[in-house]
């Protein structure tokens, strides 16, 4: 896929891919540390944040709860009156600020013995005198509690119905008397605390913006808390039974058994906070501090988006220059390719992109320039050339059709003749080659034919070879024996030839009336004899010397006698060297065989079928040598 | 001539029905306002789930369909739901069958229109780790019991089980049982149970002694009103009977409309008000009201736990002898 996309689109994306994931994996590392430090710091804060309150309330509830005391021991020396006790009373409440009222209640110790319960209570800035009439005080739990446990305790907060509204709780302590050693509950000093002050503190605990604090009784009633419903309706386990939430219920448990922690909590809002509690030991209440995690991390958030704004700004800076870079090298190379694409085009004026930099690009370019300049060069060169061996191309196929023209072909060539016929073929192997045939009647009844192979091949061997025609023409036609006719022309090539030319030569003198054939070898390939009778001989011959090769040479003068319908079949080695794609050779057994094969087609069908036999053989081998042929049939 | 729209006829058609609606509407609502009577009732305590019925009933005008137009006293501490029968002062009570006996027997002519809870909510509780498995276990513990006719069936109970125990007033609140200042503390199912529950303590923790489980079924809540009441206007007792009815079942069919709507009356009255408290009264108040087996039927006292019942305060000595049924019952079907 990537793979597909531009240089500079795959160095963007992988650098800006790759900046990015850094970038994020250094910003979270970040983030965690610093929320990690600011939980810890913020488990401080909130441990002495809730310390100083729980501190603050102990001292109070606690100076109260040493005030009833006071006045309860005071009790139980005996020995006071009813005014006394009155006064004291008033003076309890008057003296302490904390304290809302104050009551000594007496236990019954006869049956018919009337309620007791002296109680005063503030209403402004006086003292109202109230005392209990009833004995409903004895199932009362500010009573009740402390008489059954025998020792000073604090009601759960209640609505005081003196009056508004006003949370209160109270303070109570036991007295007792001692006759006869017998220790007897006289009573219970009770005193009254509106908690008004209590919530306000509780209250003024902010933490954050948002952040607040709670408390909790001995029960687990919520008894201040910023939702105003849950004051005194709810309890921690009552949250917990409507969430569902046995977590909470149990971190309730802790709470009012007088733990202390610092943990994550889910508030009724369902925001994610941190929760420290700790206990009020005068009265067994819990204070929770509320921390919001969401405004905790706020900065830190506020620090990772800064953080995040400023990578993003970084990276698309990154980008920008990632961009720059890319087309400093995509352009010119897009220029480069475009220029590529016009000169393969042929076009090798076009400018290349110019060299800016001394980078690899720059080299390239220059190369390039350079590599242009020699293709210039080079196919200038080229057309030249082209233009020569067109030229030399068409001299020599000029060449072919001369050297053609000197070939006789018109076969047959004495169709008035009945007494002999003859057919041959060449086919040089390029336009011009070095073999040659040629055939004339020296006089009415003697027919001189002459097959040869110039050695080399191409326009010397054509030169030589129209040489030599013409030599061995002209020579046969004074009426010569053919060895004579060898000799001289031997000895007009080897004179001046200096190039080192020859020529094999096979020159026959047909007597046409009587089929006596005279002939001499200078050094060519013997020809078949093809009897009338179906057998086939190669012409026993000396195997004169090569023609033309050194001056002086004569040649064996040799007699045949045909019978009619016997024919010879002269070839050059074209025709047996001719090789096959693995390098065989077409050889004299095979030619043999061919001709045997062939044995009593006419002259014509003979020459052409051993033709189209080696180009059978060769199975498009290119012809590495010209092929010539010639047969000769004596009739009689 | 042009033609009139049809949608304008159609306008017009429908405006005059609109009117002839309304107008109906009108007259019925003038013809029920005029038809409704009034009537006053006094439940046994300030308003809380354990009198749904009632309140949603008259939050959702069943009473006013019955053509009464009823008034709810909103009972408390203060108010004696029994005094206010006895006095004149409201109409139909909500009594307990032990207190109705008693009234009774004190002279006041009073009749049960309908026996509402069929089981006695009343229960003990102990926690296990004061070692109580056995009601014989309580011998000689503290035990914190309500005064009144809440104490009827704890004393039947330790009748029945030969236990003498360290009586304690109880209060409203659990406080004291919570502090560890009694070993037992009496319960209502609905209420004292789940307060329990609610101020850390976990059920497990708890040994309870269920009184209907114990051959002490009480009836608690039922509908009364003075002979002279119902003898003047029957439909009136039958017609609030039956919408009382009608309330419990819509309240139990619809329990949290039935808790918005006691919430609502709770917060009017200023009363202290936990939903989850409530909405566990209104299921526990489904089990007291239509326990599996219940034989005499939906509303109706049962002859077998009226005689329970009745031999429990003679045997006790709360009353010198037993009314008979049939008087001690209204059934406006059976006259």
């Amino acid at each position: 896929m990537l793979a597909d996309r531009s240089i500079a689109f795959k160095l963007i994306f992988v650098i800006t891919l790759s900046g990015t994931l850094i970038f994020a994996a250094v910003l979270g590392y970040n983030y965690y540390r610093s929320r990690l430090m600011l939980q810890q710091e913020l488990e401080n804060n909130a441990r002495n944040l809730a310390l100083a309150s729980v501190y603050r309330v102990d001292t109070v509830l606690t100076s109260v709860a040493k005030v009833t005391e006071g006045v309860a021991r005071s009790l139980e020396s005996g020995g006071y009156t009813h005014r006394q006790l009155l006064s004291l009373l008033r003076a309890t409440v008057r003296d302490n600020r904390e304290i809302y009222g104050c009551c000594a209640a007496f236990e019954p110790l006869t049956p018919h013995a009337r309620p007791y319960g002296p109680y005063f209570y503030k209403q402004g800035k006086t003292l109202v005198y109230d005392p209990e009439d009833t004995f409903q005080y004895l199932r009362q739990d500010w009573y009740q509690i402390s008489r059954e446990l025998g020792m000073a305790e604090w009601t759960e907060p209640y609505y005081g119905d003196n009056g508004a509204n006003i949370l209160m709780a109270t303070c109570s302590v036991p007295f007792y008397e001692t006759t006869n050693g017998t220790r007897r509950l006289k009573g219970v000093v009770a005193s009254d605390v509106s908690l008004e002050w209590l919530t306000e503190l509780v209250a003024s605990i902010k933490v954050l913006k948002t952040g607040y604090a709670f408390l909790l009784s001995r029960n687990g009633t919520i008894v201040t808390h910023p939702a105003k419903d849950m004051i005194m309706n709810e309890t921690i386990f009552s949250l917990a039974e409507a969430r569902n939430d046995p977590g909470l219920r149990a971190l309730g448990r802790k709470m009012i058994r007088g733990g202390t922690d610092f943990i994550p909590y889910t508030d009724i809002t369902g925001r994610a906070c941190w929760l420290y509690y700790a206990p009020i030991p005068s009265v067994g209440w819990t204070l929770a501090v509320v921390f919001p995690e969401a405004e905790l991390l706020a900065q830190v958030k506020r620090l990772s988006l800064t953080g995040a704004a400023m990578g993003m700004a970084g990276i698309l800076l990154l980008t920008v220059a990632v961009v720059f870079i890319a087309r400093s090298i995509t352009t010119p190379l897009y220029g480069l390719a475009q220029a590529t694409a016009s000169i393969a085009g042929g076009d090798f004026e076009v400018d290349l992109p110019p060299v800016r930099s001394r980078d690899e690009v720059g080299a390239l370019t220059t190369a390039f320039q350079v590599m242009k300049g020699s293709l210039k060069e080079y196919i200038a060169r080229l057309t030249e050339t082209t233009a020569a061996k067109e030229r030399i191309e068409s001299e020599l196929n000029i060449a072919h059709d001369i050297q053609m023209g000197l070939l006789p072909k018109n076969f047959p060539p004495f169709p008035e003749r009945r007494e002999f016929d003859l057919y041959a073929l060449m086919a040089p192997a390029r336009e011009v080659g070095g073999d040659f045939y040629d055939f004339f009647l020296v006089d009415d009844t003697h027919l001189c034919f002459v097959i040869a192979d110039v050695s080399g091949k191409g326009v010397p061997a054509a030169l030589f070879m129209a040489m030599s025609m013409t030599l061995i023409k002209a020579t046969a036609r004074q009426g010569i024996a053919p060895d004579e006719i060898l000799c001289r022309v031997n000895g007009e090539l080897a004179r001046d030839n200096d190039s080192c030319m020859f020529v094999t030569t096979f020159c026959g003198l047909l007597d046409t009336e009587t089929g006596e054939l005279v002939y001499a070898n200078g050094g060519h390939n013997p020809p078949l004899h093809m009897k009338r009778s179906g057998g086939i001989s190669w012409l026993p011959t000396s195997g004169g010397v090569v023609v033309g090769a050194m001056e002086g040479i004569t040649y064996r003068r040799e007699r045949l006698l045909l019978e009619p319908d016997d024919s010879l079949f002269l070839y050059t080695d074209g025709v047996t060297e001719a090789m096959d794609l693995r390098d065989q050779a077409f050889s004299e057994e095979r030619l043999e065989r061919t001709l045997a094969l062939l044995c009593g087609s006419g002259i014509r069908e003979t020459v052409t079928g051993v033709m189209a036999e080696v180009g059978r053989f060769a199975e498009g081998a290119p012809q590495s040598d010209d092929i010539t042929m010639m047969m000769v049939l004596y009739r009689g | 001539m042009r033609e009139i729209p049809a949608a304008r006829i159609f306008g017009v058609a429908r405006l005059l029905t609109a009117a002839l609606i309304v107008a109906l509407a009108a007259a019925q609502a003038f013809a029920a306002e005029r038809t409704l009577k009034k009537a006053t009732l006094i439940p046994l305590w300030s308003p809380q789930a354990q009198f749904a019925g009632y309140y949603t009933a008259l939050d959702k005008g069943i009473y006013r369909k019955h053509d009464i137009d009823l008034t709810i006293i909103s009972g408390g501490p203060n108010y004696s739901s029994a005094t206010y029968l006895a006095k004149g002062k409201a109409d139909f009570a909500l009594l307990w069958l032990t207190t109705a006996l008693k009234e009774q027997a004190a002279g006041v002519k009073l009749v049960n229109i309908a026996q509402i809870v069929q089981k006695t909510s009343i229960m003990l509780i102990a926690r296990k780790s004061s070692g109580i498995r056995t009601p014989a276990d309580m011998n000689g513990k503290k035990v914190g019991l309500w005064g009144g006719d809440f104490a009827i069936p704890p004393h039947a109970f330790f009748k029945k089980f030969h236990i003498r125990v360290h009586e304690v007033p109880q209060s409203y609140t659990v406080n004291l049982f919570l502090r560890g200042g009694i070993d037992v503390t009496s319960a209502m199912w609905y209420n004292e149970y789940h307060t329990i529950i609610d101020s850390g303590v976990d059920p497990d923790a708890l040994k309870v002694f269920f009184l209907k489980d114990e051959g002490l079924n009480l009836p608690e809540d039922g509908l009364y009103a003075l002979e002279k009441t119902v003898n003047n206007d029957p439909d009136l007792a039958r017609e609030f009977v039956a919408a009382s009815l009608e309330g419990w079942q819509y309240a139990f069919a619809h329990p949290d409309e039935a808790l918005d709507i006691i919430m609502k009356y709770m917060r009017a009255a200023k009363i202290p008000a936990n939903r989850m408290h409530q909405k566990w009264m209104l299921a526990r108040m489904r089990d007291l009201i239509m326990p599996q087996g219940n034989t005499a039927g939906y509303g109706r006292l049962a002859r077998s736990d009226y005689e329970t019942t009745a031999r429990i305060l003679l045997d006790n000595a709360v009353i010198r002898k037993i009314p008979p049924f049939d008087s001690f019952v209204w059934r406006p079907d059976a006259r």
